[in-house]
């Protein structure tokens, strides 16, 4: 009673850092470079208007001149230097994939949180309304579970494209795909979330908060979420890694991000026409990049998971 | 004089963690006879288990033997290779865990899994194999054996389940049984049952037992000589009736009144207060001196001797003497 | 048993109902297909007239149920982009997508398998931990990548070989196939290992967690009481237990092997149906799409049906029902 009220800011921070999750985690080397390339890619992709040398969007400061630039030499017209080199239009390499990955990361994210809110909300009326509801639910989410989620966002996306009218479609396409992605994957989250419930529903102090009268949805909001959160969190995570691959496959094969927005995918879909002239970082650079964040991500997940459920290991 | 079956010097198993060396069993001695049941009784977490464990070699990791000896008719085994110590299970010493449910592979036929311990064992051809499995099984009373033999193992019940698993532990004929809550998951009216069958058995056959159980009920029924275990030591060792009627270890006393025995005639139950310290933080000295009444300093700080005691002893600085035991219940 | 599989048919009907509905709904609402269909010229009288022909006149649910007529006769129109039945373009590119799916499952499914109980059994050990390691990279690395680096390798750099198409085909009785030749041998290898890998990956992954889970259990410690050699615990016991759940997953994995062949048909510009759909999906080509879609799930349900079935000839705890009441 006594010891929690003297400094509740600093003895928060020294439990959060004292937690046996910290711990795992200062003793997790894995985790911690995981964690370190994550926080840098989100950071250049983010501030990635004040960090790229460039604007490859702003046609006043192409010059195709500039095109087919190796990486950290002097251009052979222009004498100009790119770290990571030039694409055909001489847009900066560094400034693509900088640019490229803030697409990739927003749909990532967007897509996951949008999977989340559906996939949580359903697993948790499933769970704790039962009945009918459950029934309807669970019986999409199996069908759903029948066919990989790729293929579903590809069908989406077919689909979105096709209401909407051509003009607008390029400037859609963003949300299509964090549509197509984002209903793609909701189907674990509701699956764990409803599971978990059922478990919580049934403990005594759910049902002494129904018993002093609280609504079914306050009850669902503060006694039983709270206890959903590590799993959801896990899969997130994982999910995440898995969307951000979603998105640079989509983009990859001509159905995501259009090349005036280009994400990784579109820009590794771009650089592979170049692979067989020999300019290779054009393609390098940007799967270089895909591959730290997706790999990074997945590290993170699987660490949390086992941090989280020592029983999966 | 003949070498008992089995015999425990000194044995201690250490498990290293995050907070320190845990010591699950503690210098431990006993000695089990060919037709002797040994009974082990102590609460959760007292080191029955890992006892019997560390005796068939197998020790989960991290945990191991760091000191102490197993003699095996009197031959050491604690250092043997896992290959040699692998030949010695089933063959020379079987066990029979808890739980028959879970400790029958539920996708091989009972005869099959009697099969292949037995050809591992015992180098006998196939026919001879299944005479030998068709005789385990009738050994522990399986009706009409030589039908059921093709049956898997849920389509036995409970109580049959766990005739089947001692038919196994016992088909390549070992000299030692090491039986870890052999009836715990059992009903009540199929545990006697198979108590009885493990008295049978050791009598008929002349097998030692190591029955390692929490019910002093089954110690009462079955054992010979009883092993009481607290914190990993050895609390008391004697003769199943001296210990049951006149304890001489505070701890083992304190447990007997808190059981219900038909036997003793006892009105109430009484508990012992506090529970078992966990093995991070023992206390020093008796590890049973802050629950103990009859506590003293020297208690407090003093590792436990050993006090010979006729046929048993007790690790207690003062044993309770059969006068004082009566006072206490007074 | 029986009443077991009636129900698992009715729920496979119900799933290629829901699907079918998915793929009709496409047909109407997306888009105009009478506009689709016509071109820029035409008359209000063209209109009705397809209109009628296609039944758009009747209602709804007589729409729906003359759709799934014509669905399972494998009728699904005309492709917009080009204007010749859906049934004949699939059954033209089906053979590739089956025979590269066919490859790439063998590769998954054995190798998966054999990492998988390596894995486990030595888990402790270095090389086991470095497969454990490369394998959450393969996971990692999407498909797409995997189809560029080897072609990257093994087409640019050494040129051992091709990067694209099957090589050369053999038509046998309308089956097109590229296991006769060499040209078509070799262009196989680089597009099955890039759809097997992943797969490979996941089945290694969850055959080892399973193979874990099982060598926990008691009967495993059981029968190392029992003196059995490690190879008979591990073969002998744990396997046998760890792959009736792997089955279920894997043949579902197995099953999207098909869908994942979009991306690397794409990749190797394989002529499969694969490419047909993402080139579909790019220009909102719907009756292809549907057509597709209604494939796929009739592959998969097909397969999900005989996983069931596997099921019960593995695990004898189920293929009792009525015999022993000693439960």
């Amino acid at each position: 009673m006594t010891t929690s009220s003297n400094s509740p800011n600093t003895s928060r921070l020294s439990r959060a850092w004292n937690s046996d999750l910290a711990w795992s985690f200062r003793q997790t080397p894995v985790a911690m470079v995981s964690a370190f390339v994550v926080s840098i890619l989100i950071l250049g992709a983010i501030l990635a208007p004040l960090l790229a040398p460039y604007n490859p969007f702003d046609p006043a400061t192409l010059n195709l001149m500039n095109g087919f630039t190796p990486p950290s030499q002097p251009n052979a017209f222009t004498g100009d230097v790119f770290v990571l080199g030039t694409d055909d239009q001489g847009r900066d390499v560094l400034s693509t994939i900088l640019y490229g990955m803030r697409i990739s990361l927003f749909v990532g994210f967007a897509a996951v949180f949008l999977a989340m809110l559906l996939g949580v909300t359903l697993g948790l009326m499933a769970g704790y309304i039962g009945g009918w509801v459950e029934t309807i639910i669970m019986r999409i989410a199996d069908i759903q579970l029948t066919f990989p989620s790729i293929l579903v966002a590809m069908l989406i996306f077919g689909i979105a494209k096709g209401v909407t009218p051509p003009e607008y479609r390029d400037q859609m396409a963003i949300w299509v795909l964090i549509l197509a992605i984002g209903l793609s994957d909701w189907v674990q989250f509701a699956r764990v979330v409803r599971g978990a419930t059922l478990v919580e529903k049934n403990k005594e102090y759910v049902q002494a908060a129904r018993l002093i009268g609280r609504s079914q949805f306050s009850i669902m909001l503060r006694h039983i979420l709270p206890n959903v959160l590590n799993p959801v969190l896990v899969i997130a995570t994982i999910s995440l890694a898995l969307a951000i691959i979603a998105e640079a496959t989509l983009s990859f094969l001509g159905v995501g991000a259009p090349p005036t927005k280009p994400s990784l995918g579109t820009l590794i879909r771009i650089g592979q026409e170049f692979m067989f002239s020999g300019e290779w970082w054009i393609l390098f650079f940007p799967a270089a990049t895909l591959l730290a964040l997706a790999l990074s991500i997945n590290l993170l997940g699987d660490w949390l998971r086992d941090a989280l459920n020592p029983r999966l290991r | 004089m003949q070498h008992p079956i089995l015999s425990v010097r000194n044995l201690v198993v250490e498990i290293p963690t995050r907070h320190g060396i845990l010591r699950p069993v503690d210098q431990v001695s006993y000695d089990i006879h060919a037709g002797e049941i040994l009974g082990v009784v102590g609460e959760s977490g007292a080191g029955k288990s890992m006892t019997g464990n560390a005796v068939i070699g197998l020790l989960d990791r991290p945990a191991r033997i760091t000191s102490g000896e197993i003699l095996l008719s009197g031959e050491p085994i604690h250092n043997k290779r896992p290959d040699e110590l692998r030949r010695l299970r089933g063959k020379t010493m079987g066990m029979i865990f808890q739980d028959p449910l879970t400790s029958l592979n539920p996708l091989l036929t009972v005869g099959e899994q009697l099969t292949e311990t037995i050809q591992e064992h015992l180098n006998v051809s196939n026919a001879e194999a299944q005479d030998r499995a068709v005789a385990a099984l009738e050994e522990v009373g399986i009706p009409a054996a030589r039908a059921r033999i093709n049956s898997y193992p849920h389509e036995f019940s409970g109580g049959m389940r766990q005739r089947v698993v001692i038919a196994l532990a016992l088909c390549a004929e070992p000299d030692l049984i090491i039986a870890d809550e052999p009836t715990t998951a059992l009903d009540v009216s199929v545990q006697a049952q198979i108590i009885a069958l493990l008295k049978r058995l050791c009598r008929e056959r002349g097998v030692a037992v190591m029955l390692v159980t929490h019910d002093m009920g089954v110690i009462a029924e079955a054992a010979d000589r009883v092993a009481v275990m607290y914190a990993g030591r050895l609390a008391e060792l004697g003769p199943v009736r001296d210990v049951l009627t006149t304890a001489r270890h505070p701890y083992t006393s304190g447990l007997m009144a808190s059981t219900p025995l038909a036997s003793q005639g006892q009105k109430r139950l009484r508990q012992i207060p506090g529970s078992m310290p966990r093995l991070g933080n023992l206390p020093q000295g008796c590890a049973f001196s802050p629950r103990c009444e009859f506590a003293q300093d020297k208690c407090r700080a003093n590792p436990t001797p050993h006090i010979q005691d006729g046929d048993g002893r007790a690790a207690c600085w003062f044993p309770l003497s059969a006068n004082s035991e009566q006072e206490v219940d007074a | 048993m029986l009443a077991y599989i009636i129900r698992r048919i009715i729920q496979s009907i119900i799933v290629l109902l829901a699907v079918g509905f998915v793929a009709f709904a496409m047909f109407n609402f997306v888009g105009d297909p009478v506009d689709n269909m016509l071109g820029q010229e035409r008359t209000q009288a063209d209109i009705e007239r397809l209109r009628e022909q296609l039944g758009l006149d009747k209602p709804f649910i007589v729409q729906y149920w003359h759709f799934l007529e014509q669905a399972a006769q494998g009728n699904f129109g005309l492709s917009y982009r080009q204007g010749r039945p859906v049934a004949d373009i699939i059954s033209e590119r089906l053979p590739a997508t089956l025979e590269l799916a066919f490859v790439s499952g063998l590769l998954a499914l054995f190798g998966g398998i054999a990492l998988g109980i390596f894995t486990a059994i030595r888990r402790r050990g270095i090389s086991a931990n470095v497969i454990m390691t490369l394998s959450l990279i393969g996971v990692s690395l999407p498909t797409f990548l995997i189809g560029v680096i080897l072609i990257y390798v093994f087409s640019v750099e050494l040129g051992w070989l091709p990067s694209f198409g099957r090589g050369e085909v053999v038509d046998i009785g309308g089956w097109s196939t590229g296991f006769l030749t060499v040209s078509g041998l070799k262009a196989m290898v680089l597009p099955a290992i890039t759809l097997g890998l992943y797969q490979m990956t996941l089945i290694m992954r969850l055959v080892r967690t399973e193979m874990l889970e099982v060598l926990r259990m008691d009967y495993i410690r059981f029968a190392r009481a029992r003196g059995l050699r490690e190879k008979s615990i591990n073969f002998r016991h744990a396997l046998k237990n760890t792959l009736v759940p792997v089955i279920t997953i894997t043949g579902l994995q197995l099953g999207s092997i098909i869908a994942f062949a979009i991306i690397t048909e794409t990749v190797f510009q394989w002529p499969g149906v694969g490419l047909l759909f993402i080139n579909a999906v790019q220009f909102v080509d719907i009756p292809i799409m549907a057509a597709y879609l209604m494939m796929i799930s009739v592959m998969f349900v097909g397969i999900n049906l005989i996983v069931d079935m596997l099921y019960f000839a593995i695990d004898p705890r189920l293929r009792v029902d009525r015999s022993s009441g000693g439960h």
